[in-house]
């Protein structure tokens, strides 16, 4: 490797460092957010805000995905247990997909790091292209 | 980040620490349980993080700017769309890991559309099918992951509609 590239990837090394340094507090805020929504949030309990009818069970889906944060295996947990307990595919669904694109709690650091139009932007179209995802979804898993 | 985010960054990590003190005042139990959960995700990112670092660092040394506005700028055509939906597939982690990443490449000229099909995608996990599939079934878990990837271009494209507007 000559001196121009040992350079170049001392510079490349050093700019990484410091583009995710400068991120350090932004991702221990989220992580710190997270843990206490996580804590705090009983999934179960929401579980009697579901089954008035398809049209609003599926905005509470989305609503939910979108407030709740952590590891998606979490989420199919979840979701397998509303399914049990009488709630719509179209509803699961939407929670489904909202609580892996929609982030109410990674909002702020995704709008620091990202520009609050992008953020806002991001996810807003992330939150009612969840609901369609969830619709076309159910509908062709009906034709099978 | 400008200096204003800077501090907004400091305002946020303060603001945490602040409901993570007020829940030990009200619940030192729940407060002791969420602590807990903090060093277990701290844990469990710190692989992906070391990842994204690395990615980070490959990105700088081998991609130029300009290839990367010719092929995921502004007159990107497709090939900016599959990168995006390819890379948020195949990448791994919490989405907040990449927002540094993401940050990079909007400053060198990334579209906002492609950014946000690719955060889109990354709801697409490969690792967790079989999981997945144990609760809704492989042919629910199929369709799902094709209409995600396919809306994400739609959700990039309103991203940017979006965005527009708002300006």
């Amino acid at each position: 490797m000559n001196a121009n590239k040992r350079k170049l990837l001392a510079e490349s090394v050093q700019k990484a460092f410091k583009g995710l340094w400068s991120a350090f507090p932004i991702l221990i805020s989220v992580v710190l957010l997270i843990s206490l929504v996580n804590v705090l949030v009983d999934a179960a309990f929401f579980a009697q805000f579901f089954g008035k009818n398809n049209a609003l069970d599926l905005a509470v889906g989305a609503t939910f995905g979108s407030i709740l944060a952590g590891n998606p295996a979490t989420s199919y947990v979840i979701g397998g247990e509303l399914l049990g307990q009488g709630v719509s595919l179209l509803a699961v669904s939407a929670f489904l997909v909202c609580w892996v694109t929609v982030g109410v709690v990674q909002f702020p650091a995704e709008s620091i790091l990202l520009g609050k139009r992008f953020a806002i932007a991001r996810n807003v179209s992330a939150f009612f292209c969840s609901i369609m995802v969830a619709v076309i979804t159910v509908f062709l898993v009906g034709l099978l | 980040m400008t200096s204003e985010n800077d501090n907004s960054c400091w305002y946020l990590l303060i603001f945490a620490i602040a409901a993570h003190i007020l829940v030990f005042f009200l619940s030192p139990a729940k407060s002791y349980e969420a602590m807990n959960l903090f060093f277990k995700i701290i844990a469990s990112i710190a692989p992906s993080l070391l990842l994204v670092f690395i990615f980070m660092a490959l990105m700088n040394y081998y991609v130029k700017p300009k290839d990367l506005a010719k092929y995921m700028g502004k007159n990107s055509g497709a090939m900016g769309w599959v990168i995006a939906i390819v890379a948020g597939v195949l990448s791994t982690g919490p989405i907040y890991l990449w927002y540094p990443l993401l940050n990079d490449l909007q400053k060198q000229g990334v579209k906002s559309g492609l950014l946000a099909a690719f955060l889109y995608n990354r709801a697409v996990k490969i690792p967790l099918v079989p999981l997945m599939a144990f609760y809704f079934g492989f042919a629910y878990v199929f369709i799902l992951s094709i209409t995600m990837v396919a809306v994400s271009v739609f959700q990039g494209l309103a991203t940017e509609k979006i965005m527009e507007a708002i300006k």
